[in-house]
């Protein structure tokens, strides 16, 4: 999004009795000989110099030279000019006491659309990333099923295969829960979110294969990391929509998200998408991992912890105009942003831009797919003042996302997990858009 | 009255079972069977029950010393934290404005401890611990929570006997038909 990101602006271009026809002609004696009384004509007008000399009627430098050649670079990367579009920590946080067992951010804000490129899907590691040889990667299923089985990722890759986009949300992402600190940006706020087209074989065809006994409730998922990440799973959701992912995007899947192969829960917390599957275990009860007890439970007021809180409820951001973002003349913008729900598929997405007294539907980008994030757009004419931009999903099953207060009422800090309350940014007379909380 | 199925439901239904059964309830050949020796090597969860605990033994005093030499550094002296999570005290505090998790005032079940600890630390070297290094460094950590005596040791048999302080502390939320939390 080259023209949203807040940077110097960019000066503008003096017209003046020399600035017009022999521009070109200046560029070109310097682009040759070299010296000469053109180049000096250049030198005695620094500024334009500055701005290059690119614009019409002039000729673009780029024009004047062939390119890069083909395969200059044998897997592409993006334009250098995109190159602040990338992850990173949460701004206003205290460094992680080990860069081993964090997390980095998706530059929500600098996105298009719904899909998250590979090299900017959020990261979330308990022990490092290992680097995994796919011809020695194996998958063990056993515990409560017919016939234990061990798989290669050349066995996996030869099942019948789906693929389906679905966001990830790590279930600590947001944290709205105290006074709003106003530099957050949507990444630092919302950046715990990612969406990939995902291709693997379905959990269920796999384990028909093992056999599921009937007293099989849970499944353990372990990574193939150096955590041996775990997490228990019930039985239920391997059997309806898991997945058993190797590639994203078209390609392989990242090392970062679990080369190669990890499982995919659509819908369900981040934590419990298991990375580099190495084990699934059937038994007949929750097999309580330090994830799930001593991380990934809400503590609530009175003390008590809630468990196996797995879906992600429906929830939306505006990612433009967003927190450190700046807006220019008023007039037409278009409010845009991303709306998903662990339930099922978006009905509807509601904008203000009064911080909330009124409200009007947003049109959705088709295709709305179910605990897949939707681009919601809103045309919007800015007075130039001050304005609060709010959004509000409503998923398909009634679920609507929740104010802050709403959700303060029941559980606050403490129970850290899951706050998917309305995000509110502020707009100040002159453009500029803070977090509001 | 006899249910009428349109032409249109009827192929429909024809449909979704000619994909069912082809997605389902084939079975490919894929993958072998996992002998026993397989299994074992990478079976190394430990159940609430005592389920997959191991042989072994060890006591409070030999915790301390490899507690000293491979996680001190990290969890402090007396399991106070910093840079990594606390691992002591904090009893009593969960209804604090602050409360302080550690293994001794939230953790459930001392199974846990023992399962994450083999699977999982020191961080620098995981699963390096022998069996009775794990139920070593487990005594230890529950010995600066006040929750086994100087003198305890524990193994197989022992560490699913302990009562956690918090073991009534949670409350699972998922319901099979999918509910997830509120609001």
């Amino acid at each position: 999004m080259i023209p949203r990101r807040p940077k110097a602006t960019r000066p503008a271009v003096r017209p003046g009795p020399l600035d017009g026809g022999d521009r070109s002609l200046s560029r070109r004696g310097l682009i040759g000989a070299g010296a000469g009384a053109a180049a000096a004509a250049i030198v005695s007008r620094p500024a334009l110099a500055e701005e290059g000399d690119n614009l019409p009627p002039s000729i673009p430098e780029w024009q004047l030279h062939p390119g890069d050649e083909v395969l200059s670079q044998p897997y592409g990367r993006p334009s250098k000019f995109e190159a602040d579009v990338v992850r990173r920590f949460r701004h206003g946080s205290p460094p992680p006491a080990s860069r081993l067992t964090s997390f980095s951010l998706t530059p929500l804000q600098d996105l298009c659309g719904i899909i998250t490129p590979n090299g900017l899907h959020y990261e979330r590691h308990h022990a490092g990333v290992p680097t995994i040889d796919p011809s020695e990667h194996r998958l063990i299923v056993h515990g409560l099923v017919e016939r234990p089985l061990i798989f290669t990722m050349e066995d996996l890759t030869r099942f019948p295969s789906v693929s389906r986009v679905h966001f990830l949300e790590c279930s600590g992402n947001t944290q709205n829960w105290r006074a709003p600190k106003p530099e957050l940006t949507a990444q630092d706020t919302h950046g715990l979110l990612s969406c990939c087209e995902w291709t693997g074989v379905p959990l269920a065809t796999v384990l028909a294969e093992a056999g599921v006994k009937p007293e099989a409730k849970w499944m353990l998922a372990e990574g193939g990391d150096a955590a041996a990440m775990t997490r228990s799973i019930p039985i239920e959701k391997a059997l309806d929509d898991a997945l058993l992912a190797y590639a994203q995007n078209g390609e392989g899947l990242r090392p970062e998200q679990g080369y190669p192969l990890r499982l995919l829960l659509p819908g369900y917390e981040g934590n419990t998408n298991v990375k580099w599957l190495r084990r699934l275990k059937l038994g007949p009860e929750p097999f309580e991992t330090r994830e799930e007890t001593s991380k990934y439970t809400m503590l609530m007021p009175d003390g008590v912890a809630s468990q196996f809180n797995f879906v992600m409820q429906a929830k939306s951001v505006i990612t433009f105009p967003s927190g450190g973002q700046k807006l220019g003349a008023p007039g037409f913008y278009e409010i845009s942003g991303l709306a998903w729900s662990g339930s099922g598929k978006v009905a509807r997405v509601e904008v203000s831009t009064d911080g909330g007294a009124s409200w009007r539907d947003a049109a959705l980008q088709a295709p709305v797919m179910s605990k897949c994030l939707t681009r919601f757009r809103f045309p919007w004419r800015w007075d130039g003042g001050e304005a609060r931009l709010a959004s509000r999903a409503t998923d398909e099953t009634g679920y609507v996302q929740p104010t802050r207060e709403a959700i303060l009422k029941v559980r606050d800090a403490r129970s850290y997990y899951h706050y998917n309350g309305i995000q509110n940014w502020s707009v100040a007379a002159g453009g500029v858009v803070t977090n509001a909380g | 009255m006899p249910v009428r199925i349109s032409p249109l439901a009827a192929l429909a239904i024809a449909a979704f079972a000619t994909s069912s059964a082809v997605y389902a309830a084939e079975r490919y050949g894929f993958g072998r069977p996992a002998s026993e020796q397989e299994i074992k090597g990478w079976d190394i969860d430990v159940s609430p029950s005592g389920a997959g605990l191991p042989p072994g033994r060890g006591d409070v005093k030999q915790g301390e010393a490899i507690y000293a030499a491979k996680c001190a550094a990290c969890h402090g002296l007396h399991g106070e934290g910093k840079p990594m999570p606390r691992l002591a005290g904090g009893l009593g505090t969960l209804r604090d404005k602050k409360p302080v998790k550690t293994v001794g005032s939230y953790w459930p079940y001392a199974t846990t401890l023992f399962d994450y600890v083999r699977r999982a630390m020191p961080l620098d070297a995981p699963q390096s611990l022998t069996p009775d290094e794990v139920y070593a460094v487990s005594a230890y950590v529950l010995f600066l929570n006040g929750i086994v005596p100087a003198d305890a040791a524990l193994d197989a048999d022992s560490l699913p006997k302990i009562r956690m302080p918090n073991r009534d502390g949670f409350v699972s939320a998922y319901r099979p038909s999918g509910a997830g939390a509120k609001p």
